[in-house]
């Protein structure tokens, strides 16, 4: 199990190789990657602040969840802060399971998790400004299928 | 002693990211209330705390909570991590 918060880029394709790398055990390897996007045009930069100590806490009490859970023979978490540029990687997930479905389920519990339960808090700068991206009501139902 | 962090807009309101304070508030809502009444940056911050989220010692937690045996506790928005 590998969990990373990290203010530096990491490669997506490199770390879900290393991964998958000499595995036998294993049917089914789902990995997902989160990346800065310009939704609205004119996005500089995602600026993600994070709460040093919590952040690792909770992602490895999540982790830990979604590995008995799905029987997981092994997952990666990455998850950057500081200023990202659009485009950039900004958080990956990887899970290794017999099934497929187990491995697929097992990623989207760890994302909706992630998404609202880890302490990361997101920053838009823009060319008119800067706001805080605000949680939705859909971040928080998407808990309650789990 | 109890040490207070603020993370996101909280922090920005507020004007800093951690503070050392002494306090009786025996729950979380109690030292809120003592927050309020500091300064016009606290009660703006603290204005709304349906909007805000607690963790005491780095867990997520309930404004109704107690302080007993808390040594941080962390004021914050909901999280978007992802």
């Amino acid at each position: 199990m590998k969990i990373s918060v990290q203010e530096g880029p990491f490669d997506a394709g490199a770390e879900l190789d290393a991964f998958s790398h000499g595995r036998q055990e294993v049917g089914a390897v789902v990995s997902f990657t989160g990346i800065v996007r310009d939704r609205e045009g004119g996005l500089i930069a995602m600026e993600i602040e994070h709460y040093p100590g919590m952040t690792e806490k909770a992602i490895g009490e999540i982790a830990e969840q979604a590995r008995a859970r799905w029987n997981l023979a092994d997952l990666v978490v990455i998850h950057r802060f500081g200023s990202l540029p659009v485009g950039q990687p900004i958080m990956m997930v990887a899970t290794a399971a017999l099934h497929r479905r187990a491995a697929f389920e097992a990623a989207e519990y760890l994302m909706d998790y992630l998404k609202s339960r880890a302490p990361f808090w997101k920053k838009e700068v823009t060319q008119s400004g800067a706001h805080w991206v605000e949680a939705t009501p859909e971040d928080e139902d998407a808990l309650s299928r789990w | 002693m109890i040490e207070i962090v603020y993370f996101a807009w909280v922090r920005e309101r507020i004007g800093l990211p951690r503070e050392r304070i002494e306090t009786k508030a025996a729950t979380v809502a109690e030292l809120v209330e003592e927050l309020r009444a500091r300064e016009e940056r606290y009660a703006a911050a603290f204005a709304d705390v349906s909007a805000l989220r607690v963790a005491l010692d780095q867990e997520l937690s309930e404004f109704d909570a107690a302080l007993s045996g808390v040594r941080e506790v962390a004021f914050f928005p909901p999280m978007t991590g992802g």
